[in-house]
């Protein structure tokens, strides 16, 4: 029988760690069933860490959920007593299991399942046979390419550009040395595949890179992986090691006449380095401002050599795509977008987490088939599509279809993979502000359109969800907005202004609400609202008033509070602390 | 404020010897510098200048383009709080309003007693776990101005009992 913890970031943060070490400890005092303890990546199903999974020795899974270190005893009893009826109360339910059997797994097909930190479990799962396949076969370069081509495999870092195009590309250049880039800096905030892809299933991100590099002619490959990530970075190397270890990696891989070695570059924390040409000058070393384009990479990248970048999750896909075929790829997805996505769904969603699933799949069957919809019984009001570059698609959107035109089309775009959702009480003007904040700080300054362009636009923004906003400014934003994406250098200042666009074409009501009637529909503006209490609600426990940090709530024990809108600073935490919802904003 | 130690530019010499001589190594080393000594001190900046032949304006000018560096020492404790969409939407405003009236220190600054370095990022990546913030490595996850508070006071009660201890 093996037990084995999901210990990815996101389960390690809910406790797994905790759970862990307790089981160990009542496995090494005692284990006469000889019970394995193992730990494996993100399965994806995060609002239910930390995940404990139970597998009997045929087979049999037994998924435990929300396990608290406490538990552990209980699960010791149980897999020890042979009584595995004891697990029930930990078990997952038949409505939470759908969040998996729905969704179709090629990126993350290991994650969660294997054992990240064991190249041997890789191994038993098909693993390194695709570049094996390659090698002993004698597959050339152009009848690999050739496979992704049939695959239709596009870019999965977020423009969707053809991958065979670009590998075709950058074997075509000419060079003695050329570099096989990863981009796993994963800037846009409320994303999470490729940590999860990293930690979860290291070698598949290997193995691609490793055709990838075979079919460019690279022997030098490289991953730029985001700072904030440490744990993805531990594993990675590990299994850099391991890899190298076994004749994966190095001079002669597989015994053929193919080399090539992988390396770890660890970010500083910059946005716009996860933009190919600036990403290749933090990787020189220098400050990660975006090159003019042309040349490409694929004709002058790292040290001005042929080189190659891609996505993560493009480069998890293409393991898969060799040894099934491009076809098997090809038969899922749409016209023009092939294959499957990974989406980290976040927000005021009731289960957030890692979900995958073909394209051609509606907007709507993702955030509530598969995301269960909005928790706490509240409106849906607007999903967010790539982060910073992408816009809030509204409710009537909702039976869009995943592809990368029909979502260009809504105004905001495929992205990297982040859907963070959001509820009725979302203020979309204050959401736009948020991403013009971002990309105002993040703009690297080397044009003039981004550096000051997003900063006008955050200023006018900043204005309105102050209650100051005037006659015009939407018009202002507009066109600024279009100024901006015409004259900016690179893709961060370009698609800087889709966020305001997209505000404006579905949210417009909501825009004029706050310039004309200094009014916040959604109740999220500090300066637009205000704080009461109910005093038919109020039951006078005072727990409000003592969360208040500058004393403006009075009242008796037992008899209703008031709040003195004077003092109030609307931090909202009377709200939070009130159990009866006597605390009211408008 | 408090007093900066004298810097021992001895401390960096393995790193510099490990890359000094590779090209676009410059990252690599400031990365070295703020894990030996916390922050990137001005003398050791000049001193990687010397070692890799390099104008220390290219080395600031690195040095301040990325979020990762300090040009000051932090706290015993690092918090970085996020401040990415996911986090946005569940509230991450009313975490840092607490994090900010517990302990007296706005983004960017550190505590008196200097045990905690607040700094504000964009996505921990553990979003569906939102509000998150992360202290010394270790991720906390769906957050309340409560529960925050009552981390950052478990971990300040730790260190008293250690320098008691002591
Ligand atoms: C501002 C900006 C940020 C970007 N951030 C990322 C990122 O974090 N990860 C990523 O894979 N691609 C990112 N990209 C896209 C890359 O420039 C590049 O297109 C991509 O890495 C190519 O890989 P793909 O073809 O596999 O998608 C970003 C682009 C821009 C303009
Ligand atoms: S938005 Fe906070 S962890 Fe991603």
């Amino acid at each position: 029988m093996r037990i084995i913890v999901g210990e990815g970031s996101c389960g390690l943060a809910a406790g797994a760690g905790a759970v862990h070490t307790q089981l160990e400890a009542l496995i090494a005092q005692d284990n006469p069933r000889g019970v394995q303890l193992g730990i494996t990546g993100c399965i994806g199903m995060c609002f239910l860490e930390p995940i404990v999974d139970v597998y009997e020795d045929d087979g049999t899974l037994h998924r435990l959920v929300r396990v608290q270190a406490k538990d552990a005893q209980t699960i010791y009893d149980a897999v020890m007593g042979g009584n595995l009826e004891l697990l029930g109360k930990l078990a997952i339910t038949p409505e939470d299991e759908q969040f998996l059997s729905k969704q179709t797994r090629v990126a993350l097909r290991n994650c969660g399942i294997i054992d990240p930190e064991s190249i041997d479990d890789y191994l038993a799962h098909g693993g390194y046979q695709a570049i094996t396949k390659i090698l002993e076969t004698g597959m050339s370069q152009e009848d690999v390419i050739q496979q992704i081509d049939v695959a239709g495999l596009r870019g999965r870092g977020g423009a969707g550009f053809s991958t065979a195009f670009k590998w075709r590309a950058a074997r075509d250049s000419q060079g003695e040395q050329k570099y096989l880039i990863c981009n796993a800096d994963e800037g846009d905030p409320g994303a999470f595949m490729d940590r999860a892809v990293i930690e979860g299933d290291p070698h598949s991100l290997i193995e691609g890179m490793l055709i990838g590099a075979y079919s460019i002619g690279a022997s030098e490959a490289i991953v730029y992986v985001r700072a904030e990530y440490p744990l993805a970075i531990i594993r990675l190397r590990k299994a850099i090691e391991d890899a190298t270890a076994r004749g994966y990696l190095g001079e002669h891989i597989c015994g053929s006449d193919f080399s090539c070695t992988l390396r770890i570059k660890a970010g500083a924390g910059a946005f716009v380095c996860g933009e190919e040409t600036a990403l290749i000058e933090s990787l020189e070393g220098k400050r990660g401002m975006p090159r003019l384009k042309p040349p490409f990479p694929a004709q002058a990248g790292y040290w001005l050599k042929p080189s190659n970048i891609n996505n993560v999750e493009t480069y998890a896909n293409v393991a898969w795509i060799v040894s099934h075929g491009g076809e098997a790829f090809a038969a899922m997805g749409t016209e023009n977008s092939k294959g499957t996505k990974v989406f980290a769904l976040s927000g005021k969603i009731a289960r957030g987490g890692l979900v995958e699933v073909p394209m051609g799949t509606t907007l709507r069957e993702v955030i509530f088939d598969i995301g269960g919809g909005i928790r706490s019984g509240k409106e849906f009001k607007a999903v967010q599509l790539g982060g910073p570059s992408g816009g809030c698609v509204p409710a009537s959107k909702l039976d869009t279809v995943i592809d990368y035109n029909e979502l260009a089309a809504t105004g905001a775009i495929m992205g990297s993979g982040g859907m963070v959702v959001m509820d009725e009480t979302t203020c979309m003007v204050s959401m736009a502000r948020f991403f013009l904040d971002f990309t105002a700080k993040e703009s690297c300054g080397k044009c003039v359109h981004c550096r000051l362009g997003t900063k006008r636009m955050l200023e006018i923004l900043d204005r309105i969800v102050a209650g100051k906003g005037e006659q015009g400014d939407i018009e202002k934003l507009e066109d600024l907005c279009y100024a901006i994406k015409d004259g900016a250098l690179c893709g961060l200042g370009q698609t800087a202004p889709n966020p305001v666009l997209t505000t404006i074409r579905y949210f417009r009501d909501e825009l004029e609400a706050h310039i004309d009637e200094h009014r916040c529909p959604a109740g999220e503006c500090r300066d637009l609202i205000s704080y009461s209490i109910d005093k038919t609600v109020c039951v006078g426990c005072t727990a409000c008033a003592r969360q208040c940090p500058v004393g403006a709530i009075s009242g008796e024990r037992k008899s209703p509070h008031e709040i003195d809108p004077a003092l109030c600073i609307k931090c909202g935490n009377c709200k939070t602390a009130c159990r009866f919802g006597a605390v009211k904003v408008a | 404020m408090r007093t900066l130690a004298p810097v021992d530019l001895s401390l960096i010499e393995p790193a510099l010897d490990a890359y000094a001589d590779i090209p676009g190594s410059l990252i690599t080393i400031l990365q070295e510098t703020q894990e030996t000594y916390g922050y990137l001190p001005m003398s050791v900046m000049e001193h990687i200048a010397e070692r890799t032949h390099t104008p220390i304006a290219t080395i600031v000018g690195v040095a301040t383009f990325y979020a990762q560096f300090r040009l000051e020492p932090v706290g015993k404790h690092l918090i970085m709080l996020c401040q990415g969409t996911a986090c946005h939407v569940n509230g991450s405003q009313l975490i840092s309003a607490a994090v900010t009236d517990e302990l007296g220190i706005e983004d960017g600054q550190t505590t008196e007693d200097g045990l905690f370095s607040l700094k504000h990022v964009a996505c921990l990546g553990c979003c569906s776990l939102s509000p998150v913030m992360m202290i010394d490595d270790r991720t906390y996850g769906s957050l309340t101005p409560d529960k925050a508070r009552k981390i950052l006071r478990e971990l300040a009660a730790e260190d008293g009992e250690g320098d008691e201890a002591k």
